[in-house]
């Protein structure tokens, strides 16, 4: 339970940066895949470099979790999907102007048509676990 | 400080902020920022059937949906109760050339003429967010990660699958904003 609050405190953060910085918003998106803004490049480019500094300190200092666990990052393996998904999931974030955090954030702002995006999002991830068999990996 | 607050937030505020969940997910209980993940799991609590991929004890990654349910209240706290005053400040040139693809309607976080229930019933509304919602949760899925668990915690943590995939995503985005847009937004 209190593992449970601990997520959900560490994503109403996440989700409010998200929403304070307008990284949710449809036109926010369509600035940025037109290159009429540095805003969204910002956003992203910034968090990459906290992001890499920080991983850096915690592999080079070894630091631990709180729990004193060693700190093990999943490595994401390249294969077909990630081009091929990469290039359909870019359209659907072009199209909606969400990705999915966004998506939960949107429906957190009261647009409560962002809860079809969801159970849309929902349907796609499910039709791909029932293809995943047959398709290109 | 409270007026202050409700302003958007500049990128060089959140974008650091954003790059600290990395840390602080890592430090606070060894999780991996992804966000994508978290529509695997509603699938597999709620319609696995018997699909293997699907097959899992999500409850052992309940982490992923608490973060996503915790992002729901931060879009509430964000958008109802700091509420910024005025429209989003999108540049003249976004505007410009969304004006002339019949978008009138920039008070939202997105333009209301589109998002809206009636919409959906239409087919540039059913095909921006019913089509687009899926290849959100079919292409994040098969590409194993979306702009969270990709861009920006994969290129964290220097990994070249994520910069292919970051590339894929931006191509994809790309190719719908500059051809395909300007006839869905027209129709």
């Amino acid at each position: 339970m209190l593992k449970t609050i601990k997520y959900i405190i560490l994503g109403t953060l996440f989700g409010l940066v998200l929403t304070k910085t307008e990284a949710i918003s449809w036109f926010r998106m369509q600035e940025m895949f037109r290159f009429q803004s540095f805003h969204m490049y910002g956003i992203i480019g910034s968090a990459i470099v906290t992001g890499i500094i920080s991983i850096q300190l915690i592999k080079r200092l070894n630091i631990k979790t709180l729990t004193g666990e060693k700190i093990t990052i999943e490595r994401k393996p390249f294969n077909k999907g990630t081009i091929i998904g990469g290039l359909i999931f870019g359209m659907g974030w072009a199209l909606t102007g969400a990705c999915p955090g966004p998506i939960f954030a949107q429906i957190g702002t009261g647009a409560s048509v962002a809860i079809v995006l969801l159970l849309s999002a929902i349907a796609g991830t499910w039709v791909y676990s029932y293809f995943k068999p047959k398709l290109p990996h | 400080m409270f007026e202050l607050l409700k302003q958007p937030w500049p990128w060089y505020v959140s974008g650091p902020l954003i790059g600290l969940s990395i840390p602080l997910l890592l430090i606070l209980g060894n999780k991996s920022l992804g966000i994508s993940s978290s529509l695997k799991h509603i699938c597999a609590a709620c319609i696995p059937g018997k699909i293997p991929f699907l097959n899992y004890d999500w409850k052992n990654e309940s982490w992923n949906l608490a973060f996503a349910l915790g992002i729901i209240f931060g879009g509430y706290i964000g958008a109802d109760l700091l509420t910024n005053p005025s429209n989003i400040a999108i540049s003249d040139a976004t505007i410009a050339v969304l004006k002339q693809n019949k978008i009138t309607d920039f008070s939202g976080y997105m333009p209301m003429e589109i998002f809206n229930w009636q919409s959906i019933l239409t087919l540039k509304g059913f095909i921006i967010i019913v089509i687009g919602g899926f290849f959100v949760g079919f292409g994040t899925r098969y590409a194993n990660g979306c702009t969270s668990g990709h861009s920006i915690m994969g290129l964290s943590n220097l990994q070249w699958p994520s910069l292919v995939a970051t590339i894929c995503f931006f191509i994809g985005g790309l190719f719908i904003t500059h051809l395909m847009l300007p006839i869905i937004l027209n129709l």
